[in-house]
């Protein structure tokens, strides 16, 4: 089959060295039988398959399955995804302007529901899913022709069709304009979606859907690339100084529009909606549900650049948040242009609340480490997008919290910034900070476990914080 | 003189007058409002009464069924009346082997069988499938009502089942809930078969009518529905049109109608 295949692919391509002399319209010049067959190549997000090199049409074999799976949705929270590819986002797919795509949806046995797949690049009726259809263990059939580039989102479309987008059913395709996009250092694929469970954020165990919330369209959780936490820290994206990033982001809803930014980057040129149209030095760009757009950046300095849903509080308490990473020299000239981020903080320092409409129920540490166990999750969820999962923060505007004078000199002090918040200029180990940090709206407990774990990483001198310290210093005031 | 015995209008734990099939209970008939139908039809449709299993069939009963009927066995079934995974979880042993081996699973509700073999099983016995409608109508009830289709918990209750993973140990189909009618095992066990199962969006062969099809896509699925929030409905209505009548799913089982009007003659 593979050499069958390839000896096509081979034929292929000298009818294009033959064709290619002649300025014509490939797609409508070539009958379909007589197209190079090539098996698509899938990808899982992040990563992006390799720029098509071909300047002619071919007929590509796209297989994709249907799974569903219990996976990770936060730390200590499962969900019971449906997938397209066993992840959530969907497998990426590239194909090119003029081809010809035989699809086959595989719907794996173990499947509980029938699934389907709406693709926006197919034109004709249900963009595929009345032909999709797909009944588990079996796999259907249909072909395509991709007729207009640009950058689709795909989804499942089978009744209840929010119910099969919430579980994760969703994906990019890009269709490849004829004459290519233009060559760049690194390509990635992200895409943000929302996900409605039983459990507020952070209640932990397995969170069945919640049919009431996604009505109302409360998610509990924002996230980009299926789960709280998928592109951070050693799963962050990485580029080098000098290099230019391209984005390729679909937001598979199913309810909420995104106001995609990347902290500390311009979008030098934003494909606008994922289409023809070009927009220039764009700081956040919307990207509707069921939607796309493609952005692209030069970073010019090193440092963590933090991607997020602009709608703040996604981004803050509902996990729509990943990381770029770039290495390379420094530019200080560059560097102190861009190095206020203040905006990210619009809140101010009212109270926030962290868990959502209703506290989750903590677990009780028994002893201490037990405490920092539980203080490690909290500290993931509440204090890592600003402070870093390493307790470096971010220097000029997030203190670090590792080997910090400021906080390790005075414990009692470190439980009213929780309880109350802080503003105004402090020194950290003699760095200058003004900024602000929003009063956290968590239980003495939680409080206690919290601050245990940081007094206890990173090399930092230990002790432990008990409730009663914090219930001490709330009612002190 | 003749005599017809119609049944009571009253959920299975009231005696009846007539004589009760074993295994079977009654489901007093009414008026209910279909998921999808033809919207030139009125909104209520009437559901006779009639008999159901109070049981899902069993691998059991099912396996006895093969031994009676053999051209209904895994190795002999025709393939057009059967996919290639039909039966496929009967182990190749004798009943007694497998009631040694593991207990549990002769008990489990049959599943991995076509519309066809669950057509003849339930034909052997002198019963039938039940109707889409009489299905849906007993669905709606929950262990104290009779139509809980509105009833938000309930719903949720069952769209849990329906949004869980397909398990691989099923529970013994005696050991299932029980709803107000008696008929156990309704919800959060398997999908059940119905005897017309694509009636609602296709006529005649499933594949072929793309134009009714398209109606569960999208939001096009909700335009012509009675209830938009019943998910778990909107579910079994997809998963029914998803299938053929040769197909089987592991996760699809059958219990048996009969009707209740009958015939009896008295000197």
């Amino acid at each position: 089959m593979d050499k069958h295949i390839k000896t096509l692919f081979e034929v292929g391509q000298s009818i294009l060295i033959t064709c290619c002399a002649i300025p014509f319209v490939a797609s409508t010049a070539l009958a379909v039988d007589d197209l190079p067959v090539i098996e698509s190549q899938l990808t899982t997000a992040p990563l992006v398959p390799p720029s098509i090199t071909r300047t002619a049409p071919a007929k590509v074999v796209v297989n994709l399955d249907t799974v569903e799976l219990q996976g990770s949705l936060a730390d200590g929270v499962d969900y019971t995804f449906w997938t397209f590819g066993g992840t959530v986002p969907g497998s990426f797919i590239r194909v090119r302007e003029g081809d010809e795509i035989e699809f086959h949806l595989n719907n794996h046995p173990s499947s509980k529901m029938p699934h389907n797949i709406d693709l926006h690049a197919v034109t004709g009726p249900g963009g595929g899913a009345t032909s999709s259809f797909t009944a588990p263990g079996h796999s259907s059939q249909f072909s395509f022709e991709a007729l207009n580039p640009g950058l689709f989102v795909y989804h499942c479309a089978t009744a209840p069709v929010g119910m099969h987008i919430a579980n994760g059913m969703y994906g990019l395709i890009l269709v490849e304009p004829e004459e290519g996009l233009p060559p760049v250092d690194r390509e990635y694929y992200i895409m943000q979606s929302e996900f409605y469970t039983a459990g507020a954020y952070g209640e932990e165990g397995l969170q069945p859907f919640d049919m009431q919330k996604a009505l109302l369209e409360h998610a509990d959780y924002v996230v980009f690339n299926g789960s709280v936490g998928s592109t951070i820290g050693d799963n962050a994206l990485t580029a080098n100084v000098g290099e230019t990033v391209r984005l390729y982001i679909g937001n598979g809803g199913p309810n909420l529009l995104s106001s995609f930014h990347v902290i500390g980057e311009i979008f030098d040129k934003v494909y606008v909606e994922g289409g023809d149209l070009i927009n220039t030095n764009v700081q956040s760009t919307l990207i509707p549900a069921g939607g796309s757009a493609i952005v692209e950046f030069k970073v010019e300095v090193p440092g963590t650049f933090i991607l997020v849903d602009h709608s703040i509080f996604r981004a803050f308490n509902k996990g729509a948040l990943a990381m770029l990473e770039v290495s390379g020299p420094a530019d200080d000239t560059i560097y102190s242009g861009k190095e206020d981020d203040s905006i990210y903080l619009p809140e101010g320092g009212a109270i926030q609340s962290i868990a959502g409409e209703t506290a989750p129920v903590a677990a009780t540490a028994k002893n201490m480490d037990e405490r920092i166990q539980l203080g490690q999750r909290l500290y993931d969820q509440n204090c890592s997008a600003c402070h870093q999962p390493s307790g470096i923060g971010i220097a000029g505007a997030f203190p670090p919290l590792a080997g910090s004078d400021y906080l390790l000199s005075d414990s009692k002090r470190a439980i009213k910034v929780l309880l109350e918040g802080l503003s105004g200029e402090i020194a950290v180990n003699g760095d200058s900070y003004n900024s602000v940090m929003p009063a956290v709206n968590l239980t003495d407990e939680q409080v206690a476990n919290v601050l245990t774990y940081v007094l206890n990483t990173w090399n930092n001198n230990g002790g432990e914080i008990l409730p009663a310290d914090v219930q001490t210093a709330r009612s002190g005031h | 003189m003749v005599w017809f015995f119609l049944a009571l209008f009253a959920p299975a734990s009231a005696s009846s007058a007539a004589n009760i099939p074993s295994g079977m209970v009654v489901v007093g008939g009414g008026e209910y409002s279909p998921l999808f139908k033809d919207p030139t039809l009125p909104s209520g449709v009437m559901v006779e009464s009639y008999y159901i299993d109070k049981l899902l069939v069993s691998n059991d009963d099912f396996t006895a069924f093969t031994t009676a009927n053999p051209e209904w066995s895994k190795q002999n079934v025709k393939s057009l009346f059967a996919d290639t995974q039909y039966l496929h979880h009967f182990p190749n042993i004798t009943v007694s082997e497998v009631a040694e081996r593991s207990p549990t699973w002769l008990s489990q509700p049959v599943t991995n069988v076509s519309w066809f073999a669950a057509r003849a099983y339930c034909k052997a016995l002198d019963k039938r499938l039940p109707a889409l409608d009489e299905w849906e109508y007993a669905a709606r009830a929950s262990r104290t009502e009779v139509d809980a289709s509105h009833n938000a918990e309930h719903l949720s209750r069952i769209l849990s089942w329906y949004s869980a993973l397909t398990s691989s140990a099923l529970p013994g189909v005696s050991e299932t809930p029980t709803n107000v009618w008696g008929i156990q095992g309704m919800h959060g066990v398997v999908w059940e078969m119905v005897n017309d199962f694509n009636s609602v969006l296709i006529t005649g062969e499933s594949r072929g009518d793309t134009q009714l099809e398209r109606e569960l896509f999208c939001g096009a699925g909700a335009a012509s529905s009675s209830n938009p929030s019943d998910y778990a409905a909107f579910m079994r209505y997809a998963l029914r049109s998803s299938y053929e009548a040769s197909y089987t799913l592991g996760s699809l089982g059958f219990r048996c109608a009969k009707n209740i009007v009958e015939l009896q003659s008295i000197e």
